[in-house]
């Protein structure tokens, strides 16, 4: 077992774990974060990405050893219902999900784009977006939803 | 079967020299793992036969990218996104750049590291074919034995296996600083993204007035390990280019590579598609030498 330390979606948490333990389990078992998903668990899908120290990851190829100390952003920590972060603003209003499983994953990829690149072309979308899968195959939606989310007003 | 965490250990010295004694006490006993994005895809599956791991990720000692009078040191701790993003690397070695940026999702650039890649021995690893025409060394360090140095092009032994000692860690690659007049990186995968190779060609050459002073020649996906073709560099060496060349360039190639037949391809396309890059890139520098193409 080890102690470990982490700030996740801006709250300090204590987590005691095998280290080996994934980032993905101790996210949704040990802190009842289960807006992360498990797709494939093994880095191909994305439905468990995450953003730690402020990139893109895999949550399911992370052990949590590896993370002590690290500042950690799930879905939960982009907005409320209330008060949503553009991109799952713009999931909802231009039709980003329909089974929902890859979404979180999608929204965390997106948010890691749309901070380097507020107004991304389709080309960079799709290269961001690549290391997740819809089994839905909605990537038209998506990707709209990307490339609109800090559009004027939402529209094109 | 999903793998147990609890059967498994994991430490975290958080220094080079704490890993290195590590290595040292026990040689054998303990893995490193870098950004886990080959050994948590074992752990996941319950494959890991590794119960001892230890930590290198983000070590300080391991990273960064330097620009010496003659070399670019690259710490085997660089990752993908570092690679693709690095100006130095942009500039200077544009295949490595363009490696790093079609290996795996942003999210595994992310993680996955030039040592990792190296030690990980897999003979279609994305960096090899441009690391071997750029003619790389490894430097490899133990706590008893402090650095020693290897051509790239010796490093792997095998399929999956390489020169590394059991107490030894891939420090850094060093990159000689060459003039090439020409360079080439081509993956034939399944599709364009996020496919493992079926076939990679990296390539550089020096030409003046028409004749091929030098060539470096790097695959991956035909041979046990990635392969460095110099009998087909030999074959380019001083010679005029032009459609004999292209043949006879052709025809070294496929003598010298004995790809497989595996889950990905066939050895009979392998080397096809082999020849085809070569007389791809040797066709692009006789057009842009101007007016060589003989059309074809």
């Amino acid at each position: 077992m080890t102690r470990l330390m982490m700030t996740v979606n801006g709250e300090l948490r204590a987590v005691e774990a095998p280290p080996m333990t994934r980032l993905l389990d101790v996210l949704r078992l040990y802190l009842g974060l289960t807006g992360t998903k498990e797709g494939c668990g093994e880095g191909e899908c994305g439905a468990c990405s995450v953003i730690v120290n402020g990139l893109l990851v895999n949550s399911c190829l992370i052990p949590v050893g590896q993370v002590a100390g690290a500042t950690i952003c799930t879905v939960e920590g982009l907005g409320t219902p209330e008060q949503m972060h553009p991109i799952q603003a713009s999931f909802l209003k231009h039709g980003g999900a329909q089974c929902g499983i890859c979404t979180p994953g999608m929204m965390m990829a997106a948010v890691h784009l749309l901070e380097r690149e507020p107004h991304p072309s389709l080309v960079q979308i799709q290269e961001a977006l690549a290391g997740n899968l819809c089994r839905c195959t909605g990537y038209q939606k998506i990707f709209d939803a990307v490339r609109l989310a800090y559009a004027a007003g939402g529209e094109e | 079967m999903r793998a147990d965490a609890t059967e498994y250990e994991l430490v975290s010295p958080g220094t080079l020299d704490g890993v290195l004694a590590l290595l040292a006490e026990a040689p054998g006993m303990w893995t490193p793992m870098a950004g886990g994005t080959e050994l948590m895809v074992q752990f996941g599956a319950g494959r890991l036969r590794a119960r001892r791991l230890v930590n290198i990720f983000g070590l300080a000692e391991l990273g960064g990218i330097s620009v010496g009078a003659e070399t670019i040191r690259i710490g085997a701790g660089v990752t993908y996104t570092e690679l693709r993003q690095s100006p130095v690397i942009q500039a200077e070695l544009p295949l490595l750049a363009r490696a790093a940026s079609w290996t795996g999702s942003i999210a595994n650039q992310n993680r996955g590291t030039l040592g990792g890649n190296l030690v990980n021995g897999s003979p279609a690893a994305d960096s090899p074919p441009a690391l071997l025409a750029y003619e790389a060394e490894v430097v490899l360090v133990s706590r008893a034995g402090g650095e020693r140095r290897v051509p790239y092009a010796a490093f792997h032994t095998g399929y999956k296996r390489t020169v590394l000692a059991a107490e030894e860690l891939v420090l850094a690659v060093e990159v000689p600083r060459r003039q090439w007049t020409h360079g080439y990186l081509r993956k034939v995968g399944a599709r364009q993204a996020q496919a493992i190779s079926k076939v990679a060609l990296g390539a550089v050459a020096r030409c003046v007035e028409g004749r091929v002073e030098e060539a470096r020649l790097g695959l991956a996906s035909v041979a046990e390990a990635p392969f460095r073709c110099v009998a087909t560099e030999t074959a380019l060496a001083g010679k005029r280019l032009g459609p004999e060349l292209v043949e006879e360039a052709r025809a070294a190639l496929e003598g010298e590579i004995a790809p497989l037949d595996d889950i990905r391809s066939t050895a009979r396309y392998r080397r096809q598609v082999a020849g085809n890059l070569l007389e791809e890139f040797l066709r692009q520098i006789m057009a842009a030498e101007g007016g060589m193409n003989d059309g074809a």
